[in-house]
């Protein structure tokens, strides 16, 4: 009998820690094409993946540089960030107070890795991002639903969306809310996205700035909501600290990741 | 389960503790150029199978470029560019510069493939060093030099074509984007910075 109640407080013990899980929604995994396909083969596979029901906040971050602090902003390493980083919070410890439930900017994508690394997550991959942000409240994909494309463009054009706060928006149909129309997020390999057309030193061909340009070319130009999101993401430098870039975190869903621990 | 689970939890505290922790102590040591790329915690193969870490090279301008060894298109003409480089530099009478070849590719390039690359493009010298990461520590060092890439198919990989200059302390002082482009900046560049 004693043992069960131990067992029983152990899994009291699990299901507490997982609580985490709980702030992620399961994202079943399947085919998608993504903007900007690789070569002939246009379908991607996304696997199963936990992701960050909200943007992560200004609350959020402050508890992570008070625990880690190399990541507070006058201990900050240069090479990780620019001198951008957090340069609206009061001092090393403290966030603008009114900010505590919006979405943290001015962050660098090393310091978006760092935190979620800590939370024993990662940041979630380009195709993970496009693949759960393609998603409206009733569908899996209604990137073909014009309605939904035109109020995520519409978004776009609001002014200082990174000033709302968290967790008012829709959730969509994997329970994912915020992903347009608040801030651009980091993913952990943005650096993969390559435009042609983009040319960091005026005068050369893309042929001779990549190898294998050729391959690389967008496949659904209708998504022009999609194309501004690849644009934003091909400019960036993994320093950069934005006010309109924050980032949310991502976890594989394995098996053996069933169970969070913080 | 309990038990299993309490040391899986200090596990994931202390990694990400261990880390910071390792780091701090190291900043106490020297003090290291804020951006130098000596910070990078990263474990790297060599050609030869050694395992190093960047402030190894420490007190050396690199020369770096990141390839892969199974790329047919752009990266034979980035070699040529490094290997002109080389050339020029040391007719200069420049001798500790230590050129370095990155692998983006480091599930397939191993010591092994990169030792025979290095052969097969006569670049056997001590002053060329190859070397083979993490896919996570690639990324890391990729961003550190803007340099973009995405694997477009099992072998081939897409990428940005700049060859980067850091002096002695890691500090990145130069890069030149684009291939077949080796004029006298670049190489007077590494000079500049092998003087000092």
């Amino acid at each position: 009998m004693r043992k069960l109640i131990l067992l029983m407080a152990g899994f009291f013990l699990i299901s507490n820690a997982s609580a985490q899980t709980i702030q992620m929604a399961l994202i079943e995994g399947g085919n998608y094409t993504p903007l900007y396909g690789v070569g002939e083969q246009s379908e991607t596979s996304v696997g199963d993946f936990y992701l960050d029901k909200l943007p992560v906040t200004y609350a959020d971050f402050q508890e992570f540089v008070r625990k880690h602090p190399k990541w507070q902003k006058s201990n900050v390493t240069k090479l990780f960030a620019d001198s951008r980083y957090l340069s609206n919070w009061e001092n090393d410890l403290k966030a603008p107070a009114n900010l505590m439930d919006k979405p943290i900017t001015m962050v660098s994508w090393f310091a978006a890795k760092a935190y979620c690394e800590c939370q024993g997550k990662r940041l979630p991959t380009v195709d993970e991002w496009e693949y759960a942000a393609m998603a409206s409240t009733s569908k899996r994909d209604a990137r073909s639903d014009s309605l939904y494309n035109v109020s995520i463009l519409r978004s776009y054009e609001q002014p200082k969306t990174y000033m709302k706060t968290v967790g008012n928006s829709e959730s969509n149909y994997w329970g994912v809310q915020d992903m347009h129309g608040m801030v651009w997020e980091w993913t952990q390999d943005f650096n993969s996205i390559i435009l042609t057309g983009e040319s960091r030193n005026n005068g050369n061909t893309d042929a001779g700035l990549f190898c294998a340009a050729g391959a690389i070319g967008a496949k659904d130009m209708m998504n022009y909501a999609a194309f501004m999101r690849f644009a934003m993401r091909s400019s960036l430098k993994a320093n950069f600290s934005l006010t309109t870039l924050g980032f949310r975190c991502a976890k594989d869903a394995g098996p053996q990741n069933q169970l969070t621990f913080k | 389960m309990r038990y299993f689970s309490l040391i899986l939890l200090s596990f994931f505290l202390f990694s990400c503790q261990e880390n910071t922790q390792i780091e701090q102590s190291e900043n106490m040591e020297d003090t290291m150029d804020d951006l130098s790329i000596y910070q990078l915690p990263s474990e790297w193969n060599t050609q030869d199978g050694q395992t190093i870490e960047f402030k190894d090279l420490k007190g050396k301008p690199l020369v770096v470029v990141m390839i892969y060894t199974a790329c047919r298109t752009a990266c034979p003409r980035l070699v040529a560019d490094m290997r002109m480089i080389e050339e020029r530099v040391s007719s200069k009478k420049m001798r500790d510069i230590q050129y370095v070849m990155v692998s983006i590719d480091p599930i397939n390039d191993t010591p092994e493939k990169l030792k025979q690359f290095a052969k097969d493009n006569q670049m056997e010298g001590p002053e060329w060093l190859f070397l083979q990461g993490t896919e996570d520590g690639v990324r890391d060092f990729a961003n550190i030099m803007a340099v973009k890439y995405k694997q477009i198919n099992p072998i081939d990989f897409s990428h940005s074509n700049i060859i980067s200059v850091f002096d002695r302390r890691g500090v990145m002082k130069y890069q030149k984007e684009g291939l077949g482009l080796v004029g006298e900046e670049i190489v007077n560049k590494i000079v500049a910075v092998a003087k000092n």
